[in-house]
Formats: C-alpha cells, structure tokens, sequence
C-alpha cells in the first residue's frame, strides 16, 4: 500500500510539471489558433538563458529574473511577431510547420553555442524530503505542485473576474465578434503569448533543478503538454492541469503495475480514446465546428 | 523552359558538390576520416570520441605526423542513425582512406562494418555490442571492452565480491543498456544467481520513483544498474530518497564524476566495474585528463579515452609495419600487445586480440565523499 | 500539364537515368536514397497535399514496411512478393486506423498519428522476438528479380528509380481518375464537395489508405538500399522529416514530394561547408520559406513564372494573393 501512494504522490509531482507546460500551449492554442509544437523547447530554454547569465557574473536570482524577461522578449514577443503573425495568415499548417522548425532550431542551438552535456541547476528550494502517508516526497516537487496550483488558481481569477482577462476569453470564443465589440484583439494575442513566455520560464526554473538543463528537455515535455491538454480538454485551463495529473500518475502506475517496456503506450492508448469518444478532453467545452 | 534548367542547373550541382571535392590521401597526408554521431541521442558519446581523437591528432601532427605525414581526419556525422552513417561509411570509402574511425553506436557500427569490410579497410571502433567482433571481420578493431568481456568481470564480483544469490537489474531501454543487460543475465544464469527483478527505462527519463518501487519489490541481494549518465543519477537520487539500502552496482557510468556531481551525494556507496576512467590510478591517465580538461574545457568521459588511444594504436602499429598499408595493418594489429614505454600516448598496457577484441586492466572502484575511489586491479583477462 | 512543364518533367527523366553513371557510389546512394523516400512523400503528398489531412504516421508505414520485407525475405521468401505484402498489410492498416481517425478535425488527426507512429515504435522496438528488438535487423540482401541481381549500387539504384516511375504514374493515373478529381474537390472545398453528394469520408479514407501503402512499399525499398534497420529509424522523426519534404516541396503538387525529397537528402552535403550547424540552417530555412511561400519551392517557382510572364506582357503587377495551404 505504502508503495502505491509512493507511485501516486510522485505521479501527482511529476504531474504538476506536466500541467504547467500544458497551460501555456493550451492558452496560445486557444486565443490564437498557435498549435505550438516548440512548447517543450521553449521550457527548456529560459534554464539556459539563467545560466549563461550566472556564467557571466550574475547571482541566481538577478539571473533568474534576466531569464524570464529574455523569455518575454524571445518566447513572447519576438516569438509573436517574428514567427507566428506573417504565418498565421496563410493557416494554421505552415505555422505548425514553422513551430516544428523551431523546435528544431532552439535544440540544436542550445547544443551547439551551450552544450551537449546535461548542466546542474541551483535549486530555488532547498532539497530535503517530506515523510507524506508513507511515501517520501521531495520538497522540490511540493514546490512545483505549489506554484502549479497557485498558477491556476491565478490565472482562473485572471480570466473570470478581470475586465482584461475576460476580454482575452472574448478573443479566444470569437476574434471577429470581439473585435466589432471593441476588444483590441491583436493587443489580447500579444499578452496571451507574454503569459505564456511567463508561465515557461517559471516551469523552467521549477523542473530544471530535478530534470537538470539539457538541450533534450524539450522532447518528453513537449510530449507530455500535448498528451495532458488533448486529454484534459484544450479549452479550459482546468483541463491543462487534470490532464497534467492524469498523466503523471498513470505513467508511474502503469510503469510499475503493468510493464516499464511499455509505458510510454498508455497515455497514448488514452490519447486516442479520447480523441475519438470524446475530443473535446475530459473537462472541455465541445467546440462547434467551425465552417 | 526557364523552370527546368534553373532546376536541372541546381540539382547538377548539388550532387557534383555531393559526390566530389573531398580529401584524399596525398604525399604528405593520410586520410583518415571520422564517422560520428555528433548530433542526435549519441551527440555525447560522439563528441567525445571526437575530441580525444582530435587532441591525439594534434599532438601527433606537431610531431611531424605518422612515417612523415600528417593525420588528416575529417569528420561526418551520423547523426545517431545508422542509416546515414552507412552513407557516411560509403562517402569515404569512395576516396580510399587509409582507415575509418567510428561510429560510436553499436547498431551504426554494424552496418558500416559490411561496407569496410567489402572494402578492406580497418575501422576502430567506438561500439561495446558483443555481435561486433564476432562477425567474422578481421578489419574491425575496438577501443574499449565489448560487453563479452567487461560483464564476466562484473559478474565475477557479484559472485565472489558480494556473495549475492539474487539480483536485479535496472537497464535503459536501447541498444546498449540491452546488450549490457542481455549480457549480464546470461552471465548471472551461468553463475547460478538468480534474477529476480529487470527494470526497463527509457533514455531521457525523469521520474524513476516507479523503478526504485518495482526495485524495492524484488528484495534482491544486490542491484545492477546499467543507464546513461543523467538517468544514473536521477535514479540514484529517487533511490536515495526512497531509502534504498540495497548494494548499487555499476559499470563505468555510474562510477564516473559526471555522475558523482549531478547526483549530489546519492552516488556515495555505489561501487562498480570501471573500465576506462580519468580517475584511474595511473599517472598516464591523470596527466592526458589534465591536458584534455585544459584544451576542451570540460571533463571526458571514458569515450574520450577511447578516441585518444585509439589513434596513438594506428599510429604505433603502422610505424610498426612501416608503411601505410591498410591489410598490413590489420594483420601486424591482431595479437599486438603495446605498453607505454613503447608508446606514451596507448596511457595503458592493451591487447588486441584475433577477433579485434582488446583487453586491459581495469578496476573495481566505489564512490567515497563524493570521489571515485580504486579499490581494486583486475588484471588482464589473457585473451590471445 | 502544359508544354514547357511535360518537357521540364522529360528532361528531369533523362537526367535521372544518366546521370548515376556519373557519380561515386556515395553519390549513386544518395539519389537511391531520394528515389525511396520519394515514394513515401508521394503517398503523403495524396494524404496531406490532395485530401488535406496532416498525417504523423507516414514514418511508421515505412518502418512496418521495412520489417515485413527484412522478416519475409530472410525467412526465405521471394521479394515480389514480400514488397507486395508490404504494400496490403500497410493499405489495410491504413484504412483500419483512417476509419475511426477521419472522423476528427485535423488537428486532431495529427495527434492520433502521432500516438499511432510511437505506439508502432514501441512494438517494434519491445517485440524482440519477431523484430530483432531494440538490435534491428542486418544483412539484409538486395534481391535477385528474373535473373538480375540488384546488390550493386548502380543495378539498385536503376530498380528503385523504376519503382518509382512504376508507383508514381499509377498514382498520376489515379489522380486523373474519377476518384481522383474527387480528392481535389475536398481539399478546394469541402462544403460543396458534400453539398455534391460525394462521401467525403469515403475518399479521403481511399487516400489515407492509400497513402500509407505507398509508405509501406517506401519501406519495402529502403530495407534492402541500407541493409540495416532498426525501430528508432521510423519513429517520429521521420514521419516529422517526410512531412516537412512534402510541405517543402510544394503540398498538393504532384511533384512536389520529388522537389522535397531531393532537397531533404542534399541539403546536408551542401550545408557541409557549415560543419554541423546544418540543420539549424535547415530550420531556419523551412520557416523563412513558411513565411514567404507557404506552397512550397514549387509554388514559389510558379509564382516566379507567373511573375515572370507578366513582366514580359506588361501587364501591371498583381497584388500579392494569400495562398490557402
């Protein structure tokens, strides 16, 4: 019993992980029609904006904050402007297109000018470990379940009870309406991706101290953001965080109770479940198809 | 019509520029190309070997060369697929080199081999697979211990070292985790110990409280691990927190500083099997580590060992036979032995057998205050 | 087809068939090479270009292919057959993961053929009894067809440039079949396609299916072209590297696939000068192209002839047009 809740309390951190990198692309997929396919990258990389700035001199936590504005200035809006408004006009496939390339181009940048090796990362809370029911948890990952939760809690507030925030949910229903209603729409897209280039760096700075920083990092968050706000249902923020958590424990218990050979398949055997009985995710709005 | 010959214009000189203008070996020169995986799952691996190579290059080239002439190694890249690294293999076997380094990867390495082969032209290899040397090649050489002949060692040490009676083992799920564990259990089968617990894992994996839990499970006297270094110490983290008393046991990876480091503490007590190490007690050893952490700013894994000796061999064994003769050199190099009187940069004593296997002495370490300690010289295994 | 684009097309043949005699063998390899993954973009071409529909899994009907060729031909039976079995059991398999799967949007799509390529990899990789496992399968031989061995590189290069004519014009023929000009009808407009009666579903199923048995039969050529292969050669990287030829090249042409698979398979010898940095240059070339010319180097040649041919009219410059991928 002890060690089941061991699987479930790790899945739940491991999850917690998962949920944040799966608000972002959930955000940007829903106000801006961006299927972002760099999203993992784009976690990776504020780690290595925050170290090549401690190389340089700067303690950890002027680094950090050098880390997330790099990322606002790069993964927000140089990502917005450069990358996805010329794209966005010709559909939505070359910009996936592009977001692959991306993907792409930041790893094998980071593994060239960086490099290859995985990199120690300064932890913002000390590591030490929690006796919970039985299983041992460390305080790193109470950490990122704290910051996850209180992300969503935030960003739920946000986007319910502020006049902005509902003017960006505006612009994620219906851009054409909201705009004949007043909403400066091209302004709401911008600040979704700034909340977004935010939200990556703080999953940054919270996972790199357990994942370490590796220019390979991309990969299986990238992955796991897909899987989570597909599962949890991409159209509501809640769905980010369930399919998060869903994920994190299935993927242990199935790893432990099923078969570690396999366990990459069940959250995709699932994927497709709910793709075709339910796509609209666990938690989701159905979308009306769109003519 | 202005379509297709801007087009036909391009593609001609696409594939002139694909099949041409590449180095040979002149009268000053020889042509020995290096095949790698120096992006990809294998970058690491890859660039060490590379950069081994490149400073015994180096430093043999400010010496006037081999016989006269400098060593001129290109490098192409595999990038980790064997596939391209068989096209790669091809590239340069079209412009007769003297011989081919690399790959690294296992799978890479046995399907260039068909093609070096063919061609009669030794390759040194990076590639720890058993099935490399015992295909019948008499052009393939290695630079480290197959898994042959490192896990009878490892064994040996459950054995008569632990005294274990059930073990588990704990490997990551590609072709070199699988060898070594394919390896492993046959060799605890042929010992009578039993194995009560095989954990697979993916490479790049984060969360191991999965595989720590299933560990614990199995009760055995003794765990094997057999990962890729940032795995090693995520597990040997997980393994920490989760109270994991049981005897750790490695090879090489889990023993090494890289590992030590990343694991922040979790590493003390594990022991294992080192093959090639910078933190051998061999002064030979010490000093190419110092010059190699000078030159490239970091610190090489034993890859990086394996590159460096691999080319001051070619080079001892052709002033051997004086001259550059690519079947010359794969018969003077079977049964070889070189020590380091005769030749400084081979660090220690090898011996390349009649298959291309070599053998060396290599140690039990464990990992004391965060330092890989020697505890123990194995000698030579004796292979002719 | 106009008159300067069947004589481009003619000429492109030619070239093809002499100029192998050339090259060195890594150079007849490489065109080897571009003539396989040909045949998968071309498939994917039918699926993504024609029916509109982002498939992931193109890379995985490679890989089935290319085991059940390497598993059949070394269990001793004769390779025309095997090739063809590459192709049904990867149709088959097609349509069976196309029925469900079309009935979803098609960003959804591209999620379900995601999940279906790394399931795929999975098996191929954990079933080390039927597939060699995580080791691969080596030594696999070219085969002997009525008396002419393929093991030389020019021999082999001649068979999969004939497969190639052979699967590209039945795929042509296809095209301007009934059938054919239904799957056009889709992508241009799929409202008044079912406004017509036509059964959507139906076609684009029929070229999912189709597509991936060309995949299949990629496959069944690349297994005995490189001797060696293994599960992490047909995972998601290769589907993501066959969907980038066919949107490179031109998505919806029918030579685009050649146009991106040449390019795929060139770009890093001439990118060598680089030295490694190639395929950051690649990445930011495919978005530079995405921004300006979403159709693709095709499309951007025609726009240039088109540009081309109204310079030479006199006619005023057209505003530029927003091309729908």
């Amino acid at each position: 019993m002890a060690s089941f809740i061991q699987l479930v309390v790790s899945g739940l951190a491991t999850g917690a992980i998962y949920a944040l990198v799966a608000v972002g692309f959930t955000l940007l997929w829903q106000t801006s029609q961006t299927i972002n396919f760099a999203q993992g990258e784009f976690v990776m990389l504020p780690a290595f904006f925050i170290l090549a700035s401690m190389n340089a001199g700067a303690p950890f936590w002027l680094a950090c904050l050098i880390g997330v504005a790099l990322s606002i200035l790069v993964l927000g809006v140089m990502f917005k402007f450069i990358v996805v408004d010329p794209m966005l006009k010709h559909g939505v496939l070359p910009l996936v297109i592009s977001t692959i390339a991306l993907a792409i181009l930041l790893k094998e940048t980071v593994k060239d000018f960086y490099s290859s090796q995985a990199q120690p990362f300064p932890a913002l809370v000390p590591a030490s470990d929690l006796h919970v029911f039985g299983a041992v948890v460390s305080t790193q990952s109470l950490a990122v379940l704290a910051v996850a939760i209180v992300t969503v809690v935030a960003l739920h507030l946000a986007l319910n009870k502020t006049r902005l925030g509902r003017m960006m949910q505006a612009t994620a229903q219906n851009s054409t309406l909201a705009q004949i209603l007043g909403v400066p729409v091209r302004r709401m897209v911008l600040y979704t991706f700034l909340v977004n280039a935010v939200l990556v760096a703080i999953a940054s700075i919270l996972i790199s101290p357990i994942y370490l920083a590796k220019f390979t990092n991309g990969e299986t968050l990238g992955m796991a953001a897909f899987l989570a706000a597909i599962i949890g249902g991409f159209n509501q923020v809640r769905g980010a965080i369930l399919g998060g958590f869903i994920l994190g424990v299935l993927d242990n218990l199935s790893a432990a109770y099923i078969s570690s050979q396999y366990r990459g398949a069940f959250p995709l055997l699932i994927l497709i479940v709910v793709i075709l009985l339910r796509p609209q995710g666990l938690v989701g709005r159905v979308e009306e198809r769109t003519v | 019509m202005f379509r297709t010959g801007l087009f036909t214009a391009a593609v001609a000189a696409a594939l002139g520029s694909a099949g041409g203008a590449f180095a040979q070996s002149t009268a000053t020169t020889v042509y020995m190309p290096a095949v790698l995986e120096l992006s990809g799952s294998g970058a690491v691996s890859g660039t060490n070997f590379r950069d081994g190579m490149v400073m015994a290059v180096e430093e043999i080239n400010a010496k006037g060369g081999i016989l006269g002439r400098k060593i001129d190694m290109p490098l192409l890249d595999t990038q980790s697929e064997a596939g391209i690294a068989r096209s790669q293999v091809q590239k340069v076997l079209d412009n007769k080199p003297y011989v081919v380094l690399g790959p690294v990867f296992s799978g890479s390495v046995l399907t260039a081999m068909l093609l070096t082969q063919q061609a009669e032209i030794p390759e040194l290899v990076g590639g720890e697979a058993s099935a490399i040397t015992q295909k019948n090649n008499p052009y393939v050489f290695r630079t480290s211990f197959g898994q042959q002949f490192s896990m009878p060692k490892i064994a040996n040490y459950f054995r008569d070292g632990l005294k274990a009676k059930t073990v588990a083992v704990l490997w990551v799920n590609n072709d070199f985790g699988k060898g070594g564990r394919d390896n492993f259990v046959k060799e605890m089968a042929s010992r009578n110990i039993k194995v009560v617990g095989d954990v697979s894992t993916e490479a790049g994996q984060a969360d191991f409280s999965a595989d720590v839990v299933k560990i614990k499970a199995a009760n055995a006297d003794a765990i094997f691990v057999y990962t890729n270094e940032e795995e090693s110490a995520r597990f040997l983290r997980e393994a920490k927190k989760q109270g994991l008393k049981t005897p750790l046991i490695g090879e090489t990876t889990l023993l090494g500083q890289k590992v030590i480091d990343l694991s922040e503490g979790a590493a003390n007590g594990v022991k294992g099997h080192v093959g090639l190490t910078v933190d051998a007690p061999n002064q030979a050893v010490k000093d190419f580590a110092e010059r190699f952490k000078k030159r490239f700013n970091y610190v090489c894994d034993h890859n990086g060992i394996k590159g460096y000796t691999g080319i001051y061999f070619i080079k001892h064994v052709t002033e051997k036979i004086g001259k550059f003769d690519s079947k010359a050199f794969s018969e003077a190099a079977h049964g070889i032995t070189i020590t380091p009187a005769q030749e400084p940069g081979i660090l220690m004593e090898a011996t390349w057998d009649k298959n291309g296997d070599i053998d060396r002495e290599s140690f039990l370490g464990e990992v004391v205050d965060g330092k890989q300690k020697i505890i123990e010289v194995l000698p030579k295994l004796g292979i002719k | 087809m106009n008159r300067a684009g069947a004589f481009a097309v003619g000429a492109a043949a030619v070239f093809a068939v002499v100029l192998p005699f050339f090259l060195k063998p890594f150079g007849i390899y490489l065109i080897s090479l571009w003539a396989v993954l040909t045949v998968a973009a071309i498939g994917l071409n039918l699926t993504l270009g024609y029916a509109g529909q982002v498939s992931l899994a193109q890379g995985a009907f490679v890989g089935i292919g290319a085991y059940v060729v390497a598993l059949l031909t070394q269990a001793g039976l004769p390779y025309p057959l095997a090739f063809l079995a590459a192709g049904a059991l990867c149709f088959a398999i097609g349509w069976l993961l196309g029925y469900p799967a079309l009935r979803v949007q098609h960003h959804y799509l591209a999620f379900v053929t995601l999940a279906f390529t790394t399931l795929v990899f999975l098996f191929l990789r954990n079933e080390e009894w039927l597939t060699g496992g995580i080791y691969g399968i080596n030594a696999i031989a070219r085969p002997t067809l009525l008396g002419w061995s393929t093991g030389k590189a020019l021999d082999f290069y001649f068979f999969c440039l004939g497969t190639l004519g052979v699967l590209a014009l039945a795929t042509w023929w296809m095209l301007r079949s009934p059938w054919g000009r239904a799957f056009v009808a889709l992508r241009e407009n799929p409202i008044r396609a079912l406004s017509l009666g036509l059964d959507t579903r139906r076609y684009t199923l029929m070229a999912f299916a189709f597509g991936s048995s060309l995949g299949g039969l990629s496959g069944a050529l690349f297994a005995p072209l490189v001797q060696f292969i293994e599960p992490s050669s047909f995972g998601l990287g290769r589907s993501f590297d066959l969907l980038l030829m066919v949107i490179v090249g031109g998505s919806g042409y029918f030579f685009g696939p050649f146009v991106g698979a040449l390019i795929s398979v060139l770009l890093p010898e001439w990118l060598r000068v680089t030295e490694g940095y190639y395929l950051i240059v690649y990445a930011a070339m495919v978005m530079v192209l995405m921004a300006f010319c979403p159709s693709g180097v095709i499309g951007l040649v025609e726009r240039a002839a088109k540009a081309v041919t109204r310079w030479r009219s006199g006619k005023p410059a057209l505003r530029p047009e927003s091309t729908s991928p």
